[in-house]
Order: C-alpha cells, then structure tokens, then sequence
C-alpha cells in the first residue's frame, strides 16, 4: 500500500529529497561558492520534473486516503509551476550575482516553495491544502526579505510573513469550523456532508474563513494590501518569482477546494468569488494608474489579472476552470517575458525600476521596445494578441452561467487598465527623449523576452493547442 | 482561385513583415526601398483586388467567394463578401497605395511607419471581410493598435493626448459589444455570420433592474453595438475624439482614418444592427434618427467656426457620417444604397481633402486658415483640385457626394419627412462652411510674405489625385456603377427584416389590445 502512494507521490518526492541534499552539499562544501551550481542544477531538474509528468500517462490517482490526488488537472497546474519556476530561476542568476545576491539558499528555498506548490494543486484534504500551502509561504517568506541589507526588502519579507500568518490563521480557523460540521477533513467527506440541500450555516460560515486565506494567497480585493509592497520591496528576481508560478497554484488551489469539496454549493461561493473578482479587476485598474515604479504596476497589474481569472471560476462550470487555466498559462507566459526585460532595466550599472527610465527607449533598442510593446499589449488584452483570448474566455465562461453584470464590470475595467500599459508604451515609443536605460541582456533573458512576445503574436492561429489541455484538465477537476 | 480574399488581405501583412525582418538601416538607400516595397505591396493588392470585383456576381445576394477554415475551438476563420462588404474593400485597396505615395516625404522611421500601415490595411481588409463574430470583433478592435501607433509617434504637437483619447475612447465603445457578440453565441450556438443574419433573437419585453425593455434582448444587444459603432462613425454626441485624432494624425493617418476607419461604424450597422437586431433597430431608430439630424446640423455650425483646416473637415466629416446613419435608419431602398454610396463617395471625398490639406501643409507647415489666402495666383492646379472637392464635399450634382446626399434624403423623406427637414438644411449650412473655406484659403489677394514663394503641385502630388478626381466624376455621372452592386444585397436585407418587423408590431399591438 505504502508503495503505491509513494509512487503517486514521487515528483514530490524526489523533489523534496533534492532540496535537502543540494542543501547539505552546500553546507558542508563551499557554501555560496557553490551557488552557481545549484541555480543549474535546480532549474534543471525543476524542467526535468515538468517534462515527466507533463509525458506521464493520464490517469487519476490518488494516495494517503485521498489526501493527494494527481489528476489531470493536478499536472497540467503542476506542469505550469514547474516550468514557470525553472525559467525564473534561470532569469534571476545574472542579477543575483551582479548585486552580490548569489547565495545558495535561493534555489534551495525556490525548489522547497515548487514542492508546497505542487502539494497544494494536489490537495485532496485541508491537511495535505494546509501543508502544501504553508511549506510554499513559508519559503516565500524567506526569499521576499532575500536582500537583508536592504530596508525595504526586510520591510517586505516581513509584512507578508504577519499579513500570511494572519491570513493562515483565518484559512486554519476555517478548516477547523469545516471539519466540526462536516466530521471529515477529505474533500471528499466535506462534499458528502453538504449533501444537496446546501450548506448548513457552520459549514457556510467555515467557507467564508477559507475563501478569505485563499483570497489572500491570489491577492484578491480586499485582502491584496500587501502584493504592491512585496513587489516592490523584494529583489526583482523574487518577484518575477512571485509573479508566475505561486499565482498559478494559489489559484489551482482555489478551484481544487472549491469544486473538490464544495461543488454542491456553487452557487454560495459563486457570488462571494465574484464580488472578489470585481473589486479586483477594478482596484487593479484604477490604482496601477498612478504608479512610476513598474514594479509596484506589475503588482497592480497582477492584482487586476487575478480578478480576470477568479471570474472563470465564478461560472462554476467546466468552461469557466478551462477559461482559467487557459488564462493563468497566457498569464504567466506574458509576465516571464516581460520581468525578463525588468531584471535588465539599468543604468550606468545600477538597477532602475522608474517607468520614466523606458523614455525614447525604442531609439536605443528597438527590437526589445517591440518586444514589450507586444507584451504590454497583450496584458491589456488587446486582440489579436493572446492576451485577449485569455479574457475572451472567462468572459465566456461569465456570460454563459448568468454573470452578466460582472462581464460588463470586466471589459470596463480592462478598459482603464488598458491606460497604464498604454502608458509605457507611449514612454518608449513618443515620449521626451532623456538618457535611456544602457543594461545590456543576457542571450537568456533576450531569448525569453522574444519567445514571449513571439507567442503573444502568432498565439492567435491556435493558442498552441492550450486550450484544448486546458479543456481535458478541466474535465478531470469536475468529473 | 479558392482563397482570394485571404491573399487580398495578407498581401500587406506578409510585405510588412518582409519589411520588419529584413530590412536594416535608417539611412537614405533604406527609407526609399522601405517606401517603394509599401507602394508595390499596396498596388497589387490592389490589382489583385479588382479580380473580386470581376468574379463577384451581384445578382446573387448571399456571400460569395467564401471560405473557411476552423480557428479556435467552436470559432471560425471564414471570410467572404457580399454586395454590401465588397466596395469597401475595393475602397480600402484603391486608397491605400495613394496613402503610402502621400507620405513620400516622411522621413523619421520610415520603416516602421510603412509597416503600420501595411498591417492596418491586412485589419481594414480583414473587418470588411470577417464572418466570423469573433473574428470580425479581433480585427476590428487590432486596427486601434496601428492607428495608436501612427497618432502617437508620427503625429503633431498634441499627439499623446489625441492618440489616447482615440485608443481608450473607441475601446470603451467596443467591449460592450463584445459582450453582446458572447451573448449571441450563447443565444445562437454559433458565431458564423451568415447563419447569425438568419437567427431570430428573442424581442419580447424583458425587464431590467425595474425597467422594461422594449424589443428586449435585441434592444439590448442593439444598444452594446451601438456603442461601438456610434463611437466608430462617429455619431454626436460621441465624436469629440475625431477631430483630436484627425488634427495630430499625420496626412496619411488621416486620409485612412477619414476614408476607411470610419465606414467600420456604418458597415457595422448594415452587416449587424439592422440585418440581427430589427426589433432592437425599429425601437430605436427614431433616436438614431434624431441623433443624425442633430449630427447634421450641429456639427457644420461647428465646422463653420474652425481656424484649423484639418479640424474644419474632420467636423464635415462628422455631418456626412450624419447622412449615412440617417439614411440606414430610414429602412428603405433608397436610403440604405443611400448610405453605402454616401459611405464610398465620402472615401473618395474626404481623403482628398485631407490630402489638399496635406500639399500646403508640406509647404508651410500650418494648417492654420489664417495663414493663406490667395494660393490661385501661385497654385491654379492646386486651387483646381481643390475647388473640385469643396465642391463634392457640399454635394454638387455631377459629383459622386451629390448622389449620396440626394438618395439618403429620399429615403428619409419616405420614411420620416419631418427629419429629412431639417437634415436638408444641414445640406445649405456644409455649402456654407466649404464655400467659405475654400474662399479664404484659394482666393483674396496673396499678401502673405511667406505664401509668396510657394509652388504648385508636383507631379507626384498630381498623379495622387487623378485617381481620386476621377472616380468622384465617374461615380458622379455613373452611380449605378455602385447601385448595381449593392441594389440586390440591400433589396434582400430589407426583404429578410420586413416580416419579423411586421410580426414585432403585430405582436405588440396584440399585447396593448
């Protein structure tokens, strides 16, 4: 019996016995000397371990009593995190190491966060969601305050570590009201007991408590105060961590307990995530217009995206988790193109984050100008891009089950979202000609910046066959 | 051939991006291969463009020369043309390579300033061709990204602002639509056009956080795409973003704006309000009516009043759009061909006019009417030209603008006459603003120093507008050249539309009996 669910459980597994042994070669060898090293090496296997399960036959398998549950679902989100984790630790070596910041612990702690990751899109149980859920914060918490001579990197680790304590704290109180109405802690339980009258009102009230840790992990509205100070405080490369794959398994994790263990209560949850989504969509729009740093707009810009994607799982159904996944892979595969043009933003070998810096900066390099004009584009959702195709679909998935009123909220707020990354693009392209940025890229980082921009383009004749794996992982969720 | 609309429309793009990969440099060899590669790009297009309008049979009024390939799940890439669609596009090629040889004298970015207009042509081509919904919504809304582009880095002093109010305010307009193009799918299962023109939506009242709709879902959906075509047109009181656009714009970006961006509005209305929505279209038509009258009206006062030549025809601009809206929304014969013939003349007319604006603009750099008077003694050929489309755009007879005034105010008159009243007087003020316009730059005596030195129409510029005085005469004395294509598309639009407007009226005289 142990045996099989070891066997469910061995991405996890080897991933977790790597962390800890890369960890104790570089204690006992050269410490930081090795860093190098193990940035490669992590990346590595983090890509190897997404090639694996991304070819490893399509069946639903669970382990541990139904605590872990590797479907369909569980590895296309699995996949995405895996991937989206090697990129962005491949991007960050150069800037680690041109602000001395090459240490060892940084993708020890990336790989540690990638295992909580996947744990959490495979929960199948408020332990194992918790577990996962913690072992990703907690290595977060860890990497936002990365730079420790740095005030505001301190600032930032810290301010997420008490606003997520707070947040886990609400999620655990949540979890322990849920399990004294419901007498179980397995999803499957939970929705057994809610039965189809609907919910009784401890398990409504337990719910409510999850959805606020939850919201918090997406940074929803109103519980995204801290995602603008935690982009802007930590090291770029951590935010172009932030920014991609723990936004994908937060968001994997949203849907897993929603439609896992309440999907008899759609409609209950359905209009709380909604109302999340709108203040979303709007607060990310509005507030990012004045923004100079980009760092704090692509938080705001984040926070809007995140309202787009919970509007897919407001539907409730099978379309809208597909429209979601579609969108959160369009999402993340803009956002890896466009923090590796950020990580390279520098003048006379310092870092610059001030959006007036991109001034003219189409005279200096045109084709990387282009590249994120396209980009920018696409974040807006401006069709042909794929961008907008990611928005099409949740707006689908909105409409079809009724939700009108928040697709309407939708294109209106992408339409004033739509006015800060035309911002940029007018800096770069017609604004006042000042001293450019002068950084050189790094063939990595300039490849990526032009597969993701390449992407965003010629996405439009299909999509590159996303929407239909979206399509079958979806299905598996909601089977 | 199986796929000339696709070759038509790809044409520009596949030059474009000829243009973004293999050409290097900003020096002088590569700004001259960068223009002529446009102009042979734009020419054969649009000579391989007049082999639609050979095979295309107008007697037969459905799409012809369809074809369709599968695009994303459950949508379409299908394109095709009718009698309605087809003259825009052979406008959108006829103009293009006089576009790109009006702008022979750019000479900042060249290539990329080619390249955006390469890529608005494949998207004009593209939005006159689609029949697929979602595809007609994708490149109808990616035109803004190339006109973004040519506001904003090749415009005038006040380009930022004049290149986002354009970007956000047609955005603004456009995403209800899209909703509505969602809801429709949701209604009809499909976004394939040709089967949507046949789908009866739902019309009976519905109610809307306490008010009853009339018309109900179509009203509704009516309204989402009225937004974005009222805005695209544009109708008062949603036009304010066009004079912006047009004064920043540079002459080309005008000329296109002018000519073809703003049919979009008006071909949106024939190919989607009217043939879907009729219930919608019927309820509403009489604010659509009075908007265009008020249109007419309030906007050649307006023009009356511009010291700005290029603003001065971006407000006839918006009285003309007047005419069209008027004559759609009368739901007859004669005011539909109305319009089209309007929409097509007006290409020809206000491109022109821009471009007349655009020759002295070269020379002094202002577009101040102040600034000239006298410019007959020094430019006869010039002052020539010019008169001749003054004199269309105020709709002499002879000239095509006559025709389409003329039809469009038949056509009210059988349906409204109190409308067509008042619309006929905005045909009295456009004389009055044009006449006055022309006076004050062409004749009066050449006092001005710097007007003194000023020298008539090259060649180049000569040869830009025989081909537009010509089909301006020709379409003037020969208006079935256009009429014969469309009478039979139209004549089938109104014969699909009359029984469900009669069966709505039926039905809500029998709700109120």
């Amino acid at each position: 019996m142990i045996n099989a669910d070891l066997s469910v459980v061995a991405p996890e597994l080897v991933l977790a016995v790597f962390a800890m042994l890369a960890l104790m070669y570089a204690v006992y060898r050269g410490k930081d000397a090795e860093a190098p090293l193990l940035f490669w090496l992590t990346a590595i296997v983090l890509a190897g371990l997404g090639a694996w399960i991304g070819l490893s036959p399509n069946v639903t398998e669970t382990a541990f009593n139904g605590a872990f549950v590797n479907d369909g679902y569980a590895r296309f989100l699995k996949v995405m995190i895996l991937f989206s984790a090697a990129i962005v630790l491949f991007l960050s070596q150069p800037y680690l190491k041109r602000n001395k910041l090459l240490q060892f612990e940084f993708p020890i702690l990336i790989a540690l966060a990638t295992v909580g990751m996947m744990m959490m899109v495979s929960a199948g149980d408020l332990m194992a969601l918790y577990m996962g859920l913690e072992l990703q914060s907690l290595s977060l918490y860890v990497i936002a305050s990365f730079r420790r001579d740095s005030a505001r990197s301190t600032e930032a680790g810290l301010k997420y570590f008490v606003l997520g304590a707070l947040s886990s704290g609400l999620l655990l109180y949540g979890a322990s009201l849920i399990y004294g109405y419901a007498g179980t802690t397995t999803f499957a339980g939970i929705t057994a007991a809610t039965g189809d009258e609907g919910l009784s009102l401890g398990l409504l009230i337990g719910l409510v408590f999850l959805l606020t840790g939850l919201a918090f992990k997406v940074s929803a509205v109103p519980f995204h105060m801290w995602t603008p100070d935690v982009y802007e405080g930590s090291p770029t490369p951590v935010t172009a961590f932030f920014a991609t794959a723990p936004k994908v398994a937060a968001m994997g994790l949203f849907a897993r307990v929603m439609f896992d263990a309440f999907g008899n209560a759609t409609a209950d949850w359905g209009q709380i995530i909604a109302l999340l989504s709108v203040m979303s969509m709007f607060l990310g729009a509005v507030a990012a217009i004045g923004q100079t740093n980009i760092k704090r707009l692509m938080a705001y810009s984040s926070i809007s995206h995140m309202g787009f994607a919970l509007m897919g799982l407001t539907a409730g159904t099978e379309q809208g988790v597909q429209a979601m996944l579609i969108y959160m892979a369009i999402y993340i595969t803009m956002n890896i193109g466009v923090f590796a043009f950020i990580l390279n933003m520098e003048k006379d070998g310092q870092a610059v984050t001030d959006i007036a810096s991109l001034n003219m900066y189409s005279r200096v390099e045109p084709l990387r100008a282009a590249a994120l004009m396209v980009l920018m584009f696409s974040l807006a959702g401006i069709p042909p891009l794929v961008g907008f195709f990611g928005k099409l679909y949740v707006l689908q998935a909105a409409v079809d089950s009724g939700f009108i009123w928040l697709a309407i909220g939708g294109v209106i707020a992408s339409v004033i979202g739509a006015f800060y990354y035309l911002r940029i693009i007018y800096l770069m392209y017609f604004g006042e000609p000042r001293d450019a940025l002068d950084g050189t890229m790094p063939a990595f980082h300039w490849a990526a910046l032009m597969a993701s921009a390449f992407v965003m383009l010629v996405g439009i004749i299909n999509l590159f066959g996303v929407q239909g794996l979206a399509g079958a992982a979806a299905a598996t969720l909601l089977k | 051939m199986e796929n000339l609309l696709s070759i038509v429309t790809f044409l520009p793009l596949v030059a474009a991006v000829i243009l973004a990969l293999f050409l290097r440099g900003e020096d002088a060899a590569a700004q001259r291969s960068a223009k002529w590669l446009a102009l042979i790009a734009t020419t054969t297009t649009f000579v391989v463009s007049i082999t639609i309008w050979l095979q295309f049979d107008p007697s037969n009024t459905g799409f012809q020369m369809v074809e369709e390939h599968d695009w994303l799940g459950g949508l379409k890439y299908k394109m095709g043309v009718d009698g309605i669609s087809i003259l825009f596009v052979l406008l959108t090629t006829f103009l293009m390579p006089l576009v790109i040889a009006a702008s022979w004298n750019v000479t900042d970015r060249v290539k990329e300033y080619m390249i955006a207009f390469l890529v608005l042509e494949t998207l004009m081509i593209a939005v006159f061709c689609a029949l697929d919904l979602i595809l007609f919504y994708v490149v109808f809304e990616a035109g803004l990204i190339p006109m973004f582009l040519i506001v904003g880095i090749w415009g005038g002093k006040d380009r930022i602002y004049a290149a986002f109010k354009f970007f956000l305010y047609t955005l603004l307009g456009s995403v209800l639509m899209l909703i509505a193009m969602i809801a429709m799918y949701m209604d009809a299962g499909t976004t394939d056009i040709p089967t949507l023109l046949h789908h009866q939506f739902s019309s009976s009242p519905i109610s809307v956080l306490g008010f009853s709709i009339i018309g109900g879902a179509q009203t509704l959906m009516f309204l989402a795409f009225f937004a974005s075509f009222a805005v695209k047109m544009p109708m008062w009181p949603v036009h304010t973003w066009l004079p912006d656009a047009h004064v920043q714009a540079p002459t080309a970006g005008s000329v296109v704006l002018a000519a073809i961006l703003l049919k979009m509005g008006g071909y949106g209305f024939l190919r989607f309000s009217l043939p879907m929505f009729p219930v919608g279209a019927e309820v509403m038509s009489g604010f659509v009516l009075w908007l265009s009258v008020i249109a007419i009206i309030y906007t050649s006062l307006v023009a009356l009043m511009q010291e700005d030549m290029k603003k001065l025809i971006a407000y006839s601009s918006v009285a003309h759009m007047g005419f069209v809206t008027m004559g759609i929304f009368a739901f007859n014969q004669q005011g539909l061909d109305g319009a089209i013939f309007q929409m097509v003349s007006h290409g020809f007319i206000s491109g022109a006019l821009f471009l007349c604006v655009g020759v002295i603009y070269d020379r002094m750099h202002t577009r101040e009417i102040a600034a000239y008077g006298g410019l007959v003694v020094r430019m006869p050929a010039y002052a020539m030209i010019f008169m001749l489309f003054t004199m269309a755009n105020v709709g002499l007879p002879g000239t095509s603008g006559f025709v389409g005034e003329f039809l469009t105010l038949v056509g009210i008159f059988k349906a409204n006459t109190a409308v067509a009243f008042f619309a006929t007087s905005g045909v009295i003020l456009s004389a009055g603003y044009a006449l006055w316009l022309y006076r004050r730059v062409v004749f009066g005596d050449l006092i001005k120093e710097s007007l003194k030195s000023i020298s008539d129409m090259t060649a180049r510029e000569k040869w830009i507008f025989a081909p537009l005085v010509a089909m301006t005469i020709l379409l003037g004395v020969y208006p079935s050249l256009v009429l014969d294509v469309t009478g039979p598309a139209v004549a089938a639009l109104l014969h699909d539309i009359e029984p469900v407007l009669a069966a709505a009226k039926g039905g809500a005289q029998a709700a109120t009996h």
